[in-house]
């Protein structure tokens, strides 16, 4: 266990020494915070029957730069090791392919943690300045952040899977790019084919992580996408490790 | 402490060991020899179980280095070819990390760290970015590394590999050191570097073992056991056939400077041709003014072996 602390801590560390995580914080900040300010200016112009917290989570901004921050925070997680060759002193140390790869993991999802801290504040400020509940209930915080954690957690596992396949950094950011845009758009193709059964659609639905959001930022929790992406993060991981250990293969 | 039998690598194409058996003895330096691409670093991978064999089997301290890899782990120190290390972190900071990766205990790491830095200089270094240090001290953060948790065995790829000539010497004063408490296998270019230091050679070509004893035996065993110079001006004597007559000398061929004539003499092993080249130049009333042994180096054993037609 402790190995794997020390793995961690490394790894978070490793985080706040480069440049990257500062640009991709300031980016993040920079479109929630547009995404906020522009939320609340629509209900300054009209009546509307949502909450500012619903229409936080819920906009083409929000959507925009959530799928563009995992391959930024995860890029280099495995391939800056097997390009600068670090990967040769860490895995000839008495460590684990496992405590190596989870480390990785829970590294960048501290990381996307810090991350979202700070949006927080913006729903504080709002009940300090409007004196209007931002969100209906206690309730739809807790879904809209709770969906936050899940969705991060299978978008990162991608993330490490794609960086473990390859040395270059680039590669691994298009590569995970790619996947997860190709489950967020999974969930869309209910709405583009029109000629399908209901239970299709339905089949669909359970894999719209815009639809999760939906009902999640209302305060409903579903325990079916909690399953999901619980069981897609546990599946993603173990293909990662997979993909650690062909390393021995491939070299 | 290493038992290597029938090792095997085969990368997609080419061959890089071919049935490579040795061992290596509790308390040996053993320098590992062989041009570029021989399989060194193949085989030192293999070893500290980066990579895995295609064939064959390996052990360190008893453990098998693929099925008890964690084991066997955690009984090496091993410094990687060209030394990749972490350029965001501070020396101590990294020597800390590796303390606490390595298992070793909580309450030791300070004094640890603290150990090996002393013994690898690094004192001056210790709060600078790795990304500042130069070639030199990378290369003793890489070993300071491998010696932290104490291992019975270090595995050394290239250790003075890029090194200025003080820096190697230092570098060599600390493995001779080492080699008092630990077993010791360094691959290296440096000849002279492991006829100073090594207790037993291993010289690879081609994925094979060409050679594996004491550099002592390796120098008497080669051909061209060394030679005899002799610098003499030898008046109307013509030199060569003469000296040809001595019994022990196999070949001899001149070059001349000025009126010197330079002869260098092939003998046979174990002859030393000397007295008798001094009687026959004091019988013939040569004027002599270099009469020396050349010693055979591993040089010449490594050439020889390496490149038997050339050499």
């Amino acid at each position: 266990m402790r190995k794997f602390w020390t793995l961690l801590m490394r790894e978070i560390r490793s985080y706040f020494y480069s440049p990257i995580a500062y640009i991709v914080l300031v980016f993040f900040l920079l479109v929630s915070g547009m995404d906020f300010y522009l939320q609340v200016s629509f209900m300054n112009q009209r009546p509307i029957n949502y909450t500012i917290l619903e229409a936080f989570f819920n906009s083409v901004f929000f959507w925009f730069a959530f799928v563009l921050i995992f391959p930024l925070i995860t890029m280099r997680l495995f391939s800056e090791e097997f390009k600068l060759g670090t990967i040769e002193p860490l895995m000839t140390a008495p460590v684990r392919d496992w405590q190596v790869v989870l480390s990785k993991f829970f590294g960048a999802y501290v990381f996307y943690v810090v991350l979202w801290l700070p949006t927080l504040i913006y729903f504080v400020i709002f009940q300090k300045i409007t004196h209007q509940p931002a969100a209906g209930s206690a309730g739809a915080y807790f879904g809209s952040y709770l969906m936050v954690l899940l969705l991060g957690m299978f978008y990162l596992s991608i993330g490490c899977l794609a960086s473990a396949l390859t040395k270059n950094q680039i590669v691994a950011a298009v590569v995970s790019f790619c996947l997860i845009t190709l489950f967020f758009f999974f969930g869309l193709v209910q709405y583009v084919l029109l000629d399908v059964s209901g239970a299709t659609r339905d089949f669909l639905g359970y894999f719209s992580a815009l639809e999760h959001m939906g009902t999640y930022s209302r305060g409903i929790i579903d325990t079916r996408p909690i399953v999901l992406y619980l069981s897609m993060t546990t599946l993603v991981l173990a293909l990662t490790y997979q993909a650690f250990q062909s390393r021995k293969w491939r070299l | 402490m290493i038992k290597v039998e029938n090792l095997t690598k085969r990368y997609a194409g080419h061959t890089a060991i071919k049935d490579l058996s040795f061992e290596v003895g509790r308390g040996e330096i053993m320098g590992f020899l062989g041009p570029n691409g021989a399989g060194k670093t193949t085989t030192m991978r293999i070893l500290a179980s980066f990579l895995p064999p295609t064939s064959g089997r390996a052990s360190i301290a008893g453990f098998d280095v693929f099925h008890e890899s964690l084991q066997a782990r955690a009984h090496l120190g091993y410094m990687a070819e060209n030394v990749p290390l972490y350029n965001d972190m501070r020396v101590t900071e990294y020597l800390d990390y590796r303390a606490a990766l390595k298992g070793v205990p909580h309450r030791r790491v300070g004094e640890r760290v603290g150990d090996v830095k002393e013994l690898c200089g690094l004192r001056e270094v210790e709060k600078k970015m790795i990304s500042a240090l130069s070639k030199g001290y990378r290369q003793r953060v890489g070993l300071a590394d491998a010696l932290l948790h104490e291992p019975d065995l270090l595995i050394l790829d290239e250790p003075t590999i890029g090194l200025d000539p003080n820096q190697i010497r230092q570098v060599r004063e600390l493995i001779k050191n080492l080699g008092k408490q630990h077993t010791i296998l360094l691959s290296t270019h440096i000849l002279p570097e492991v006829e100073m230091t090594c207790s037993r050679v291993i010289i690879i070509h081609h994925g094979r073992i060409e050679a594996c004893d004491t550099p002592e035996n390796l120098l008497g065993g080669i051909r061209q056991a060394g030679g005899v110079v002799v610098e003499a001006k030898t008046g109307n004597d013509d030199g060569v056939e003469e000296l040809k007559k001595i019994s022990g000398v196999r070949e001899v061929s001149t070059d001349k400077e000025g009126e010197w004539k330079i002869f260098s003499l092939r003998v046979e092993s174990g002859v030393d041709v000397r007295p008798e080249v001094f009687q026959l130049a004091a019988a013939r009333r040569w004027s002599l003014r270099e009469l020396t042994q050349r010693r055979a180096t591993l040089e010449d054993v490594f050439v020889e072996l390496t490149h038997p037609d050339e050499a």
